[in-house]
């Protein structure tokens, strides 16, 4: 028998598209966004399209998208939306908020909500902290399943298949659950232009930190952004010999002469 | 196949200057008139403004009519163009700058900004949303769909989630058919639904030839002490030799940039010739190195432009539907300026397209007065001369025939030039030509192709059809190959056609998730033999401020 009528919360976050290869500022004050390709957190995405999977299966009837960032992650929630979540909600913060206070916000949604299950992508692909879930069922005291590759649910318990190194980890737990998605769970759809169109029409509620009565952390700073170190070009070399000689000379490797105790 | 099916009254292809400008000039007509009239763009980029490539300096004289407002609306046209150098590169480190007097008056920009047309056209669908259109990025439209009686019906979406053999994989969605009273194609130079009713209702019957040049963009940080926003270069001369035109820009924009390139005409004759290329060299001049050196190029991108002007201008309207902006060919080439003349075609059209609906008309034949009498007609008109003299006199002669029509004659000289020849006929036999060994990118001021590919953040779905089709697939053996050296290699700006050679055998590579939609391989291969198609919805480049 299935648990019917269950509520889902997902959220979601706007961040560069992955095809965009990623600038630095010229001061090094932070990553260049101006203009370029925004879209919904891949892992997010997942997100997404699993809650409306658990919809279609009859699971759960009523899934919120959550965003918390400036006025523009509205697209990301339209486009969840048009996926076929049923409610958006955009908490309104126009700057990073950290992993904690990105929990905590969720927390605050959870009190109004109540929720049975809570997806999050396991991280975002810009700043790869890996912790929001985590923090999240910490203060929600409530169980977790992180980069899920199988859900499944069943008489108010989660069962979940978790990717760890090496092999796959199923556990099971009773809900109201935390879980964070992993890549090879599903393969999110592509919006058909009528439910974009619909998507234009769902509601979509915008709340600020005050109206949540969340005041942000200060305690981490952004520092500097730097690119990864130029790789340099290859050179050409003849021989084993010329090989050695280089390795020592330029690269300074220690290389035992021959017959010689390394 | 059953395919779904949605209707608009007015369906546009192409989310650019001039699809938008359309778009804003319907919903703002229908409210003056107190209709209500439902407009659709779809947009082939993964976001507006991802595949659109320009300078650009901008006349805002269209934006000015389309909102006179713009100022508090906050159009991205923030940097005014102050100073205007015209320079003559005589060889690689010596150049002469060409007083303003002696220069075309066509060539100055006072008045004009400089700006990211891709940031105009984010913009421009922003006010386009706030009327009421509905805009739909990542969606090409694929085919032309005609209703019975052989007119437009509108246009069928691709499909998404095809494999390589066009079998449907998991998560395939079929395309839609969206219908509409209009549809308006607004595509930009060589759009392939254009091309196809160009040629289903011959609308090009008694012009010259459409003829087109390759822009080659890069944007570079440079160094803040060498920056002069508002300063605007134009030049021409080396590196292009031999019968090889064209004219490069060098623009100071805002925030420490500068956007620079190359335009060359493809009516170039010579094989050899690598418009990629010319414009690594080009930077290494005196003239580009000063401002280049110690910068880091941002971002890189190329596009076609059809620059045939009034001669080559093909009937704009059909039934059911009208082509607008650089699809049809509106660019002024005296002035090396487009979207001001595409924004006003897609206003009148517009205008046209009201009209035709209150005398229920199905082509919107108010169009061709309503062209007539504006001022896109006027400067189309007069810079009718400007390319021909350049194509059959030369830069140097050309010019000087420019000149003295734009500025005595008022482009009203009595005399028709023609340039009656396509441009892919041109291509000569490799043997017969020069062949020109372009120098090794140093790295600093000049790349190779896969490094510039990679700032364009172009990206296809692996496992999709190839969207560069050929027609006859052993043409490229027969004739481009063994006769040209396959030009291809050379005039794609992305390196997606390579000829790999396979135990002394040559076999033609085509590597379609590099390309750029700049539409060139369309346009230039002789044979006519490369179709392009458009790929899966948001595949191609993702430019940023371009
Ligand atoms: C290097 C360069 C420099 C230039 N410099 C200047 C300048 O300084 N000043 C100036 O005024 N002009 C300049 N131009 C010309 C100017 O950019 C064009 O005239 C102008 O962009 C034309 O506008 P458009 O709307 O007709 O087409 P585009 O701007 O090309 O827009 C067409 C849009 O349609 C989309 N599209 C195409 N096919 C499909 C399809 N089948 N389905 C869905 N979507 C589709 C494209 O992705 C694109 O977004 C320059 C051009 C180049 C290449
Ligand atoms: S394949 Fe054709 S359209 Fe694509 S980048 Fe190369 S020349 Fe341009």
């Amino acid at each position: 028998m299935n648990t019917n009528h269950l509520k889902a919360i997902v959220a979601i976050k706007r961040v560069i598209d992955y095809n965009v290869k990623v600038r630095v500022k010229a001061d090094l004050s932070d990553v260049d966004l101006s203009n370029t390709k925004m879209s919904m957190n891949p892992f997010c995405e997942i997100a997404v399209e699993e809650a409306v999977r658990l919809k279609e299966a009859g699971i759960v009837d009523d899934i919120l998208v959550v965003s918390i960032g400036p006025k523009n992650c509205q697209e990301q929630i339209r486009s969840a939306l048009a996926l076929g979540a049923d409610r958006g909600l955009q908490v309104e913060c126009d700057v990073s908020a950290s992993p904690l206070d990105v929990a905590r916000i969720l927390q605050k949604i959870q009190q109004e909500e109540g929720a049975d299950i809570f997806l999050l992508g396991k991280q975002s692909i810009d700043t790869d902290n890996n912790q929001t879930g985590q923090m999240l069922a910490a203060l929600l005291d409530c169980p977790q399943a992180t980069c899920a590759s199988r859900i499944q649910i069943e008489q108010n318990k989660a069962i979940v298949t978790r990717e760890v190194d090496g092999g796959l980890l199923t556990v099971e737990m009773p809900l109201p659950v935390v879980i964070t998605t992993d890549l090879r769970l599903n393969e999110p759809r592509f919006a058909a232009l009528p439910k974009i169109m619909q998507a234009k029409r769902k509601p979509l509620a915008v709340k600020t930190l005050a109206d949540l009565d969340i005041k942000l952390t200060t305690d981490i700073e952004l520092i500097s952004v730097s690119s990864p170190a130029h790789r340099q070009a290859g050179i050409m070399l003849n021989s084993v010999d010329e090989l050695i000689s280089t390795l020592r000379s330029d690269a300074q490797v220690q290389i035992p002469k021959h017959g010689e105790e390394a | 196949m059953e395919r779904d099916v949605m209707s608009f009254d007015v369906v546009i292809v192409g989310a650019g200057a001039a699809g938008l400008s359309a778009a804003c000039r319907l919903k703002q007509l229908a409210q003056t008139q107190q209709t209500e009239i439902s407009v659709c763009v779809v947009e082939k980029g993964s976001e507006v403004g991802a595949h659109i490539v320009s300078g650009a300096v901008i006349d805002p004289k269209a934006l000015n009519e389309l909102f006179p407002d713009w100022h508090e609306r906050q159009a991205p046209l923030t940097v005014p163009a102050t100073e205007d150098q015209i320079l003559w590169l005589r060889n690689s480190t010596q150049h002469w700058t060409i007083p303003t007097w002696l220069a075309p008056k066509t060539m100055h920009n006072t008045g004009n900004y400089i700006a990211s047309l891709g940031n105009l056209c984010r913009w421009l669908a922003d006010q386009a949303e706030d009327l009421g259109v509905e805009i739909f990025p990542g969606f090409p439209a694929a085919e032309v769909i005609y209703h019975e009686n052989g007119s437009v019906r509108g246009i069928l979406t691709a499909d998404m989630g095809l494999d390589a053999q066009n079998t449907p994989k998991s998560g395939h969605m079929p395309g839609m058919i969206l219908e509409a009273k209009f549809t308006l194609f607004s595509e930009g130079c060589r759009g392939h639904l254009g091309k196809a009713l160009i040629e289903k209702y011959a609308l090009d019957q008694n012009k010259d030839p459409q003829h087109y040049a390759i822009g080659i963009k890069e944007l570079w940080d440079i160094d803040p002490v060498k920056h002069q926003p508002g300063l605007v270069i134009h030049g021409t001369g080396w590196p292009l030799q031999g019968d090889t035109n064209g004219g490069f820009f060098l623009y100071h924009t805002d925030n420490h940039q500068i956007a620079m390139g190359l335009i060359v005409d493809l009516n170039y004759s010579n094989p050899w010739v690598s418009p990629f290329d010319e414009c690594q060299q080009l930077k290494h001049h005196p003239v580009f190195a000063q401002y280049l050196e110690g910068g880091k190029r941002v971002s890189y991108g190329a596009r076609a432009i059809a620059k045939g002007g009034f001669n080559s201008l093909p009937k704009m309207t059909f039934p059911g539907g009208l082509l607008i902006g650089c699809d049809a060919g509106t660019l002024n080439v005296s002035r090396i300026k487009g979207t001001h003349t595409a924004m006003k075609s897609g206003m009148l059209a517009a205008e046209a397209i009201l009209d035709a609906m209150q005398n229920q008309q199905t082509e919107a034949i108010s169009f061709e007065s309503h062209f007539r009498n504006s001022w896109l007609y006027d400067e189309l008109f007069q810079s009718k001369n400007f390319g021909p003299a350049l194509h059959k006199l030369g830069p140097f002669w050309g010019g000087a025939f420019n000149t003295l029509e734009q500025n005595l004659f008022q482009g009203r000289f009595p005399l028709k030039l023609h340039d009656k020849k396509a441009d892919h006929l041109q291509i000569k036999l490799a043997a017969h030509c020069l062949k020109i060994n372009y120098p090794k990118p140093d790295g600093l001021l000049s790349f190779d192709k896969l490094s510039s590919v990679y700032l364009s953040n172009t990206n296809h779905e692996e496992d999709q059809p190839c969207h560069l089709h050929l027609h006859d697939n052993k043409q490229p053996y027969r004739v481009n190959i063994p006769l040209h050296n396959e030009p291809a290699q050379r005039f794609c700006p992305a390196g997606v056609y390579e000829v790999i050679e396979e135990s002394s055998q040559p076999r033609l590579q085509i590597n379609a998730q590099n390309c750029l939609h700049c539409k060139t391989c369309d346009i230039k291969d002789s044979g006519q033999n490369i179709q392009w198609l458009p790929p899966e919805g948001g595949g191609g480049p993702n430019y940023p401020n371009m």
